[in-house]
């Protein structure tokens, strides 16, 4: 049982009675879960069935759309996220975000780390030593300490995509979220991401939305299997695989449907 | 597929589009080469550095020259903060209702109101209702209204070439919406922006109708000295010397040479606004 595996870790997300819905769509039902903390949490289902949805609803990507709208509760470290009180970009600080295609900024290379630091307002004189520790820890320190003033764009996907978690480890948050990090990489930068994500989860807390089961398999530690906006089974990763509770998780598992 | 494999593939529509193209260019070519051919002789160093004499059959044109680039000057200052805000707010800030279709749909037809239109309205804001005047003033505020829907139209769009994912990517790091605008957004569409904005200032450069009631003059023995001065301008001292001179036969070489320097003038903008874009490509890529 879930429970029994979590009681050994400490929760950090907690979402209770989320609905979500885009206009008179309902693309979230009525989601239950807790994320604990330290670990790396997937998410898989099907094409559609709001795993990339509730992602972004952790660090309310949502604001930006207009007809999107949200019932229930998602508390962070015991706070309420959806609380008129909360300050979306200390929220957004806290809960950092990899997407699904790499993303770096129109800059240099050490600007694209270096941005995120200067906005939380980092002291100046660190923000050089910030740069390249952060680039360190995301292995990518080495293929671009020739280059740093480099535009970012001309980095390989691959390079692109390890840049964009050195800025969001930058700011120092305590949540990462990765929506499909590794969906517009080759195999070869995809095992280096994975290798990365079990390095940073001695520090960070991750959610990874992924399609790929074996990707979720390697990396996790507990897995969320989404249908329709609905979680229809989370567990520690191991049993999702071997022995779901759920038929339905068991069909998606062995290819049956997705 | 090179030009000749393209001909011997599918030779008809081929050769229509290449005569509309070669057509469009000899219009072009032809205007350039009837001004510049009868204009250069006129053109020389005391055509430009002198003022006009003998009721204005020789001497030069130096107070229509200050006289436009003060002008454009002006309505840069009035149109280029408010236009660009207005851009960001309808692209960033305002949602995309009722309201927002109502002002963007407003924000067009504007642009396609007729200029003396413009100068119409010029006179009874700024020059009778706002008591300015006709001065350089009136007339760079008029120009900067004519200009504001080009330049609001062109900021919006190029605004939009920002990729969404650029917006989320600030946005995710903690930066607030303004910071996502001012540090990403803005920059990675300066080159579409000043691209936009000089065309439409080179085409407010040369607008006769909008600053004709509102303070060009036939003739002013100096250059401006404050805002609220009458002044020369090129396009409308070309207007005068082509159509309302006592002698339009003398001044006719003066003509020619004045729109031979409106010309230049306005490409000379135009390349300002390709080496703008070009320097923020490079700088990006």
């Amino acid at each position: 049982m879930v429970q029994a595996a979590l009681v050994k870790t400490k929760p950090v997300i907690e979402i209770s009675d989320l609905n979500l819905y885009f206009g008179e769509k309902q693309v979230l039902k009525n989601i239950q879960l807790t994320i604990p903390q330290k670990m790396v949490t997937a998410m898989i289902g099907p094409s559609g069935c709001g795993k990339s949805t509730l992602l972004r609803t952790l660090n309310r990507l949502h604001d930006l759309s207009p007809d999107a709208r949200i019932t229930g509760k998602v508390t962070i470290d015991g706070q309420d996220i959806f609380h008129k009180n909360t300050l979306v970009n200390k929220l957004r600080k806290k809960v950092g975000m990899v997407f699904q295609k790499p993303n770096p900024f129109p800059k240099s290379i050490y600007d694209n780390v270096a941005y995120g630091l200067q906005i939380n307002g980092f002291p100046k004189d660190k923000i050089p030593q910030m740069v390249e520790e952060s680039l360190r820890k995301s292995y990518i320190f080495d293929e671009v300490k020739d280059k740093l003033q480099e535009p970012a764009t001309r980095l390989s996907g691959g390079q692109q995509q390890r840049l964009c978690i050195a800025r969001t480890i930058a700011v120092k948050p305590e949540i990462i979220l990765m929506d499909e990090p590794c969906s517009a990489l080759d195999p070869l930068s995809t095992l280096k991401i994975e290798e990365l994500i079990l390095e940073l989860k001695n520090d960070y807390t991750i959610v990874i939305v992924t399609h790929n089961m074996q990707q979720a398999a390697r990396v996790s530690d507990f897995t969320a299997f989404m249908y329709l906006g609905e979680l229809i089974e989370f567990d520690e990763t191991h049993k999702i695989f071997n022995n779901p509770e759920k038929q339905l998780t068991e069909n998606y598992i062995k290819g049956h449907f997705g | 597929m090179n030009f000749k494999a393209i001909f011997k593939e599918n030779p008809l529509p081929a050769t229509m589009l290449l005569f509309c193209t070669l057509l469009v260019c000899t219009f072009l070519f032809l205007i350039l080469g009837e001004i510049f051919s009868k204009g250069l002789s006129a053109l020389s160093w005391s055509f430009i550095f002198d003022a006009p004499k003998n009721g204005m059959t020789k001497g030069g044109i130096l107070p229509a020259i200050v006289g436009t680039l003060l002008l454009t000057l002006i309505t840069t200052l009035a149109s280029l903060p408010i236009g660009i805000a207005c851009a960001i707010y309808l692209s960033e800030y305002a949602k995309n209702n009722t309201t927002t279709q109502i002002i963007r749909a407003a924000i067009r037809n504007l642009a396609g109101v007729p200029s003396i239109i413009y100068g119409l309205f010029g006179l009874a804001l700024f020059v009778q209702g706002l008591q300015l005047g006709t001065s350089i003033l009136s007339a760079g505020l008029t120009l900067g209204l004519l200009s504001l829907p080009y330049i609001i139209t062109t900021t919006e769009e190029a605004l939009k070439t920002v990729p969404q994912s650029m917006r989320e990517g600030a946005l995710a790091l903690g930066a607030t919406q303004f910071e996502t605008i001012r540090d990403i957004v803005l920059p990675a569409s300066i080159p579409g922006i000043a691209t936009g904005v000089i065309l439409s200032l080179s085409r407010a450069a040369g607008e006769t109708a909008p600053i004709l009631f509102t303070g060009a003059a036939f003739y002013v023995t100096g250059l401006p000295g404050n805002l609220f001065q009458e002044f020369m301008a090129l396009p409308y001292h070309l207007y005068m010397l082509t159509t309302q001179h006592q002698s339009i036969a003398t001044v006719r070489p003066l003509a020619y040479g004045t729109a031979a320097v409106l010309i230049i003038l306005v490409f000379m903008l135009n390349i300002v606004a390709f080496m703008i874009r070009n320097k923020f490509r490079k700088q990006l890529k």
